[in-house]
């Protein structure tokens, strides 16, 4: 055993760290360090950057314009992206989508659909939920009836996160409803500009708009944009889960995280010491602290275990929750460590170009912010109590 | 990065894990854990005989391993089996006389069976503290006084080490010198008893005790002789987690109430994912302990107690849920578990529990 990477890989984390010294756009790690809203036109800088250096599919074989890295340099590359305050890569198309298609799609699928990730002609939005069907998936309702060379597809999707944005979306529809339901799920890519798609925000706790309703009426869609099989969706649904949850434990995430948080915690004072000299929060402090670091030897045992594919269902549902609760429990310590600064909430301060003065310390505008948005990490990819009955029945073979 | 063991190690833990199914069975264990020793000189030489003590040690001393992993594929195994052999003692008072030069020849023997090594260091007062040594060192060194507490299987060793004042005061890392004392000596006396998880333990007291003095300024030594404690105890946890594991999840397949197997049950399989998730981190605790016995002291001491916390915190969670899920039956005697929740249990009673391990990371996070 041993964990130590080679000559190659710190070679090639220099090479990214100088990557992202000289080509990492300071007006937007700024913006992500400070923790300001990032808009469809800062990712569609930061990807086309990234794409410009072959860098951004590292969950693609080489052949489909991926980067072909192995899990140390993916690895590798997701911690230093982190901590030098590059925005996440947008998941939809690059980390879910695009491996569904290499594993399931037609040649003339990935040869159209993979460059235009790559390229950002379409930007891709998520259509798995939908009111009836939340942690219960598979009994989703939005139909679609074979007319033709089309399918015509009725129904309603939620929580579309940055579905405003979308030019596409990829969907899980009824195509059967006669078996058991799991066995009735087609795999459809939709073109958003479609007529009788219609997308309604969803204004979240934090008053932010980050997810959508999409609703489809009567919405025809080519029979070429069947992924795989028809009735066989659940399957690639089920593929895609599985990167969806390695992506979201956000190990990189949380270590940049854990650092605000321990800035924060020394600059903050109580009882005339630094925060972090408080007995009880350094407790707290400590415990997330040695749990990251646990998390950090446990994804990459992972990752190892996997070489690159996903990750059993049992594992990647352990990542997703614990890497989802460590995350939680940062952005509430951080939360906590403001003290009464936490209260006031100045919107405009969290937009670029804000030139007022900060209410309290300069790093509190977006704490509580984040703290409340970050629920959503134990409830979307499955919740975490979905999970948790994945382990078991994996464990169990019952 | 390579999370296989080398070819070596694993030849070594399958040697190991076959010889202690075949011939330590669980009933054999209860047997040698009640004897009047407390431990098996015939297991121990046949043990010793297949390379296990030698690799506890490196080179330097006629050993053949010695390194985190090492001591992490020996412990796993041990604590599958839940062997109550004296391992952990004689692995430290060992790395003690391989780091403080010269005894080889008792080296030598200790690794062909022939002797058993005892490691006394914590005393009455300490409570985990490692610097909290009141043993009385005479100022020539020539003979020691005082109790050391809970010293485990040390009626067995012919040698123990012992920490002894030679400068300062209880709580000062300096002035702690490092002796080695023989079984018999003038002035040594052991209060032996049973342990609440099998094996034996005992008080140690010395009363102007002749002893060999090892090294004069010894508290480095004890961090790292603790250090490669924690790693062994760590993996030993893991080992014993992992059985526990394995037969919860045995009974919730096989024990049926309402007309179905007790398994289909959501409260229990939440319950069952979580103390599954814990193991896998625990293991990378012990994982992240292993690698750092070479570090330097910070960054080694920091993932040391991350792991002891971690072991502990998960250690109970296991112990108390996988006795929890077995309902009554995992209360009694005669099922295998609960004397594994039982050393489980203890193993965060050896040098340090979660609390203290805790508080020793944050400590170690300032300095």
């Amino acid at each position: 055993m041993n964990l130590d990477f080679t000559k190659a890989e710190e070679d090639f984390r220099a090479e990214v760290r100088d990557f992202l010294k000289e080509k990492l756009p300071k007006r937007i790690s700024e913006k992500v360090r400070t923790g300001q809203r990032l808009t469809k036109a800062d990712y569609e800088e930061w990807h086309a950057i990234l794409n410009e250096r072959g860098w951004l599919a590292t969950h693609w074989p080489k052949q489909y314009g991926g980067t072909g890295w192995s899990v140390a340099q993916a690895y590798i590359f997701d911690l230093e992206t982190a901590l030098a305050h590059a925005p996440r890569i947008v998941p939809f198309g690059l980390s879910m989508l695009g491996p569904v298609l290499i594993k399931y799609g037609s040649e003339e699928q990935k040869s159209y659909w993979l460059p235009r990730i790559l390229d950002g002609s379409d930007w891709w939005c998520q259509g798995y939920s939908e009111p009836g069907a939340g942690s219960d998936l598979a009994s989703l309702k939005t139909r679609a009836v074979r007319d033709g060379d089309h399918y015509v597809v009725n129904g309603q999707k939620t929580w579309t996160t940055l579905g405003q944005h979308a030019d596409m979306v990829f969907c899980l529809v009824r195509t059967a409803s006669d078996g058991k339901k799991q066995e009735g799920i087609s795999f459809l890519l939709i073109d958003m500009k479609t007529p009788g798609v219609e997308v309604r925000p969803i204004i979240l706790l934090d008053g932010e708009h980050e997810v959508n309703e999409v609703f489809f009426t009567n919405v025809r869609v080519p029979v070429e944009n069947l992924v795989g099989e028809e009735n066989k969706g659940w399957t690639y649904a089920k593929y895609l889960l599985t990167y969806e949850r390695m992506n979201i434990a956000g190990v990189g995430k949380a270590m940049a995280a854990f650092d605000h948080l321990r800035q924060i915690a020394r600059t903050q004072r109580k009882n005339g010491k630094p925060l972090a000299q408080d007995p009880l929060f350094a407790a707290r402090m400590a415990r997330v602290e040695i749990d990251l670091e646990n998390m950090k030897t446990t994804n990459l045992r992972v990752l190892a275990a996997s070489e690159g594919g996903p990750a059993s269902l049992e594992l990647g549902a352990m990542l997703k929750i614990r890497g989802t609760e460590i995350q939680q429990e940062i952005t509430s310590l951080t939360r906590r460590a403001l003290g009464p600064y936490a209260q006031p909430f100045v919107s405009e301060a969290l937009d670029e170009g804000y030139n007022g003065d900060p209410v309290g310390p300069d790093y509190a505008a977006p704490v509580a912010v984040d703290y409340l948005n970050n629920r959503k990490l134990s409830i979307f990819g499955g919740s975490n109590e979905i999970q948790r009955e994945i382990i078991t029945k994996a464990l169990l073979e019952l | 990065m390579d999370f296989n063991h080398s070819d070596d190690r694993r030849m070594l833990a399958d040697m190991l894990g076959r010889y202690l199914q075949e011939r330590y069975a669980i009933d054999t264990r209860h047997a040698i854990s009640n004897s009047q020793a407390g431990w098996s000189s015939e297991h121990w030489s046949a043990l010793a005989d297949l390379g296990v003590i030698g690799a506890l040690f490196d080179e330097d001393v006629g050993g053949f391993g010695g390194t985190g992993f090492d001591i992490a594929v020996v412990f796993e195994q041990l604590g599958k089996a839940l062997a109550v052999e004296p391992f952990l003692g004689t692995m430290m008072a060992g790395r003690v006389l391989a780091r403080s030069g010269g005894q080889h020849a008792l080296m030598e023997k200790v690794m062909a069976g022939g002797s058993v090594l005892a490691f006394a260091h914590e005393e009455a007062e300490s409570h985990y503290d490692l610097a909290e040594i009141a043993m009385q060192a005479t100022a020539e060194g020539a003979t020691l006084t005082g109790t050391k507490s809970v010293v485990y299987q040390v009626e067995a060793a012919s040698h123990i080490v012992v920490s002894a004042r030679v400068a300062g005061s209880p709580g000062q890392e300096t002035g702690i010198g490092l002796f080695l004392v023989e079984a018999g000596a003038p002035g040594l006396a052991i209060r032996g008893y049973p342990m609440i998880d099998g094996g034996r333990g005992g008080e140690l007291t010395l009363s102007n005790t002749p002893a060999t003095l090892l090294a004069e300024d010894g508290f480095s030594l004890v961090e790292d002789a603790v250090a490669a404690g924690v790693v062994a105890l760590s993996w030993e946890a893991v080992g014993i987690m992992d059985r526990m594991k394995a037969d919860t999840l045995d009974y919730l397949r096989t024990r049926k109430q309402f007309g179905v197997p007790i398994g289909k049950f959501q409260a229990l399989q939440h319950r069952m994912a979580t103390v599954a998730l814990e193991i896998e981190q625990a293991r990378s605790a012990a994982i992240n302990a292993s690698v750092s016995l070479d570090d330097p002291r910070i960054k080694r001491e920091r993932a040391i107690s991350a792991a002891k916390y971690t072991i502990g915190r998960v250690g109970t969670l296991v112990v108390e849920e996988a006795i929890q899920l077995h309902g009554g039956i995992g209360m009694t005697w005669e099922l295998p578990l609960s004397h594994y929740a039982k050393r489980l249990t203890m193993i965060g009673h050896q040098f340090g529990d979660e609390d203290h391990h805790l508080a020793r990371f944050t400590a170690l996070s300032m300095a």
